[in-house]
């Protein structure tokens, strides 16, 4: 059992976050440093946590969607929407519960939707969320009337930019997030049930799986992640900005996902993995801003990261350096 | 045999897949002015002959011969050189495009280097004349039925080859009429000399239309003969291959006192999949089906278990009327169902041998009652022991094992569910000998043990073997019920060529 512990931390993912910040930390000797201030930490490595948290709670939902063999593009204008909703109802002079727990409904209003497009009308997910990712933006701006709605209730903000045992609250959120969402689908059957509509669809339904249901759920579940985040950048700016809120995160997050080794082609899937996969990339964000380079140069070594991490999951090169040595022996039957 | 008897011609073609004889030595000659249909079940070989003759592959051994001399055909272009033409099942034209452009696409009538419609639709509305085709040219085809188009797709190809022309399946998905419509047209190509090769799983069209027939089977030549000397009777027993002198009856002895009944179906059916059917199944017997490859064999297991629901009749379970929309429904009630296609519909390929066994057991309990890793290893151990299932490991991907193994995981998946009927659609298909023998042995033991089961087998001494009742499908129709002493191979390939009439009770 130990020995398995043990493997189970010598995942590629881990590897390259450790490796992400063992580099910013030559680049930048203080990356390391962490500092108590009112009542809070400070540090570099506290802030990714921190940026980090938006994308990894995407990636909570989005890692179940791509199990499924779906993908949401759509979260991004989600995110939108939902900040949207929150900051104009605290503005309109709701209390912050009440605004926070309509932008999450709204959130799942989303999710369903895209989930009947999928699940019932059996569109192709990619066709399917991309009609939310185009009209989603205009809904925004509708609620928002086009402008930038700002807001200074201490409560909602709070969401954004408190602390909660020194830790930033967006980056708890995502934590008690990951956790609940992983023992949700690990205590049941669910994740069973997710990877088996992956695989194979039709054999799943055959097998009595009420792929349907279970479909809608999973999109509901995505867009209820995209109102927390939504929610999370809008207090963090104390503002709803339509147009940039959470713009182009859901092709971060399909990559966090990616980067945690659950296939596009759906079936396995780890939502941890994924959240580290989010860490990663804001490590590599935050490394390349700290350490004083151009922010251009930022685009260019995240490809160039994510293919070496892409080509350590290949199955070529894992079986060229004996990398999954459990797996490979399992792939010699009889 | 004179060489210039043959339009086209194959002599002893060889192909060869992997370790897999797709094609042994198989000779075959067509005449032109004649409607040669091609027959055989799946995998004896037709598809392979047919991309042959049109280059889609290239032969391992033997020749082809066009007009008594040899030629290779790179592909399926240079086939059309030769004039050889082909039209498949699913139309393969431009349903978004005019049924003009679809006729003459890549030879459209120039004018000073740009397209001439006006001359191209007066083109096509004479080359469609030709078929009694009056239709606009200049309207979408996908506007039009699908016998139009299957129409419109022997045009093009008769005016591109014009010497031999391949229908591959055209009358699956069209109705009766539409059939009919579509003979006129291949009669008159026939009486122009064309040479017709007509690929079809619908024997009363054979009969219809053909002059010669070829018969494969497991990649071996077994006859080509002159139509009109053979019976129904003969040509099924040629393509399975069942001599009608053999008579292995059924072991099973028919109880005259039969178990309570389990299932009953009346008029039991589902518009363009099956004719509606009355069957009444007890428990501990087993139902055998049999029926020539899409004679609708499959679409009553599938409507049986819900998968493709049922519009008229009803069925009752125990007695009590039942509703069996969804699989779900059926599997409440203790159905189970391991399909035909074991890779595209039975396997999660990716998953485990445990999680493969376990998945309907944990469908029925539901998202929340979670078997735990070792109860799933539990029932996974069980069941791959009591099956024999050979895998090095439990948590393995099920698609790293082989044909018969996998077969018995999916089995294994039922049985851990504890069905009270089983629905099993040719599990012995494409498995090696040993799992072959564990599965008849299997079906012998549940029936023992009083399950209900319906097998669906082309293998038919193994569905006489074990089998209480049989009952034949033809034309998407339950024909005849066959009983006791009167099942054996030869009355069911009788009743599979015949009426109704050899039914006994």
């Amino acid at each position: 059992m130990k020995r398995l512990q043990l493997e189970r931390l010598a995942n590629p993912q881990l590897l390259a976050l450790v490796a992400v910040l063992l580099i910013n930390w030559l680049l930048f000797p203080n990356f390391f440093r962490i500092t108590w201030q009112d009542g809070r930490l400070f540090g570099s490595v506290i802030d990714v946590l921190n940026r980090g948290a938006p994308v990894a709670i995407l990636a909570v939902g989005m890692t179940a969607v791509i199990a499924t063999k779906g993908v949401d593009l759509s979260v991004g204008a989600i995110m939108a929407v939902c900040g949207a909703v929150a900051a104009t109802m605290v503005v309109a002079g709701y209390p912050t519960p009440v605004a926070v727990l309509a932008a999450l409904c709204v959130g799942l209003v989303c999710g369903l939707w895209n989930g009947f497009l999928v699940a019932v009308l059996d569109i192709q997910p990619i066709v399917a969320t991309l009609v939310l990712m185009v009209a989603g933006r205009g809904i925004a701006q509708l609620i928002t009337e086009g402008s930038i709605v700002t807001f200074n209730e201490p409560s909602l903000i709070f969401i954004g930019t408190g602390s909660f045992l020194g830790f930033p609250m967006a980056a708890v959120i995502a934590v008690v997030l990951m956790i609940l969402v992983t023992l949700l689908v690990r205590r049941t059957a669910i994740g069973l049930f997710i990877q088996a509509i992956g695989v194979n669809r039709a054999a799943a339904s055959l097998a009595g799986i009420h792929s349907r249901m279970l479909l809608v759920l999973v999109y509901a579940l995505s867009g209820f992640c995209a109102a927390i985040a939504g929610v999370i950048v809008a207090a963090d700016i104390r503002g709803a900005d339509a147009n940039n809120s959470g713009l182009w995160l859901e092709l971060d997050a399909i990559l966090a996902v990616v980067i945690g080794g659950t296939s596009l082609l759906g079936g396995k899937f780890s939502i941890p993995l994924a959240v580290v996969g989010a860490l990663i990339i804001q490590a590599m964000n935050t490394g390349i801003l700290v350490s004083g380079f151009r922010p251009e140069f930022n685009l260019i070594v995240k490809a160039g990261m994510i293919i070496l991490i892409l080509m350590l999951q290949s199955p070529l090169v894992g079986t060229a350096l004996g990398f999954f040595k459990r797996d490979s022996r399992q792939a010699t039957p009889k | 045999m004179a060489d210039g008897e043959y339009v086209l011609e194959a002599r002893g073609v060889l192909k060869i897949f992997g370790n897999h004889v797709a094609l042994d030595n198989v000779d075959f000659g067509l005449r032109s002015g004649e409607v040669h249909a091609l027959l055989g079940e799946n995998g004896a070989g037709k598809s392979t002959l047919i991309k042959i003759l049109t280059g889609a592959y290239q032969p391992d051994g033997g020749g082809i011969y066009v007009d008594g001399a040899e030629v290779s055909l790179d592909n399926p272009l240079h086939a059309q050189t030769f004039g050889i033409g082909t039209v498949y099942q699913e139309v393969n034209l431009l349903p978004n495009r005019s049924v003009a452009e679809n006729l003459f696409l890549g030879h459209q009538p120039r004018r000073f280097g740009f397209v001439d419609f006006r001359r191209m639709e007066a083109d096509a509305r004479a080359l469609l004349a030709n078929y009694d085709l009056h239709i606009d040219p200049s309207s979408e085809l996908g506007t039009h039925s699908v016998a139009v188009q299957q129409i419109v797709a022997i045009a093009r190809a008769v005016q591109l080859s014009g010497k031999v022309l391949i229908l591959d399946e055209p009358t699956a998905s069209l109705d009766r009429n539409e059939v009919e419509r579509l003979f006129e047209v291949v009669r008159g190509l026939k009486a122009r000399g064309l040479a017709i090769i007509f690929i079809t799983h619908f024997l009363d069209q054979v009969f219809a239309i053909a002059d010669r027939v070829t018969v494969l089977r497991n990649g071996t030549l077994i006859d080509t003969r002159q139509l009109d000397a053979l019976s129904r009777t003969d040509v099924v027993r040629l393509m399975l291959g069942k001599d009608i002198a053999f008579s292995g009856a059924t072991d099973v002895e028919p109880s005259e006192t039969p178990d309570e009944v389990l299932l009953e179906f009346k008029a039991y059916g589902r518009r363009r999949s099956v004719l509606p059917f009355d069957l009444t199944i007890h428990k501990g017997e087993v139902i055998g089906v049999a029926g020539l490859l899409g004679s609708g064999r499959t679409e009553v297991a599938r409507i049986m278990f819900g998968a493709d629901p049922a519009d008229q009749g009803e069925a009752m379970v125990n007695g009590k009327p039942t509703s069996l929309r969804r699989t779900t429904d059926a599997i409440r009630h203790g159905f189970g169902f391991c399909p035909e296609d074991r890779k595209a519909e039975g396997i999660l390929g990716d998953l485990s041998v445990r999680e493969n066994i376990v998945i309907a057991l944990q469908g029925k309990l539901g998202w929340f009652k979670a078997l735990n890793r070792d109860e799933q290893l539990e029932i996974a151990g069980r069941f791959g022991e009591a099956m024999d299932i050979r895998a090095a490991s439990l948590d393995m991907p099920v698609k790293l094992l082989s044909g018969g193994n996998q077969q018995k995981v999916i089995l294994s998946r039922w049985l851990a569910t504890d069905p009270a009927f089983l629905i099993l659609d040719e599990p012995t298909r494409g498995i090696d000998v040993g799992a072959h023998a564990e599965i008849v042995r299997t079906i012998n033991r549940l029936r023992e043990d009083g399950m209900a089961m319906l097998v669906i087998s082309s293998e038919l001494d193994e569905v006489v073997a074990y089998s209480s009742r049989i009952v034949v499908m033809r034309d998407r129709e339950m024909v005849a019920e066959l009983r006791g002493k009167n099942i054996n191979p030869g009355v069911i390939v009788q009743a599979i060529a015949n009426h109704t009439d050899e039914a006994v009770a």
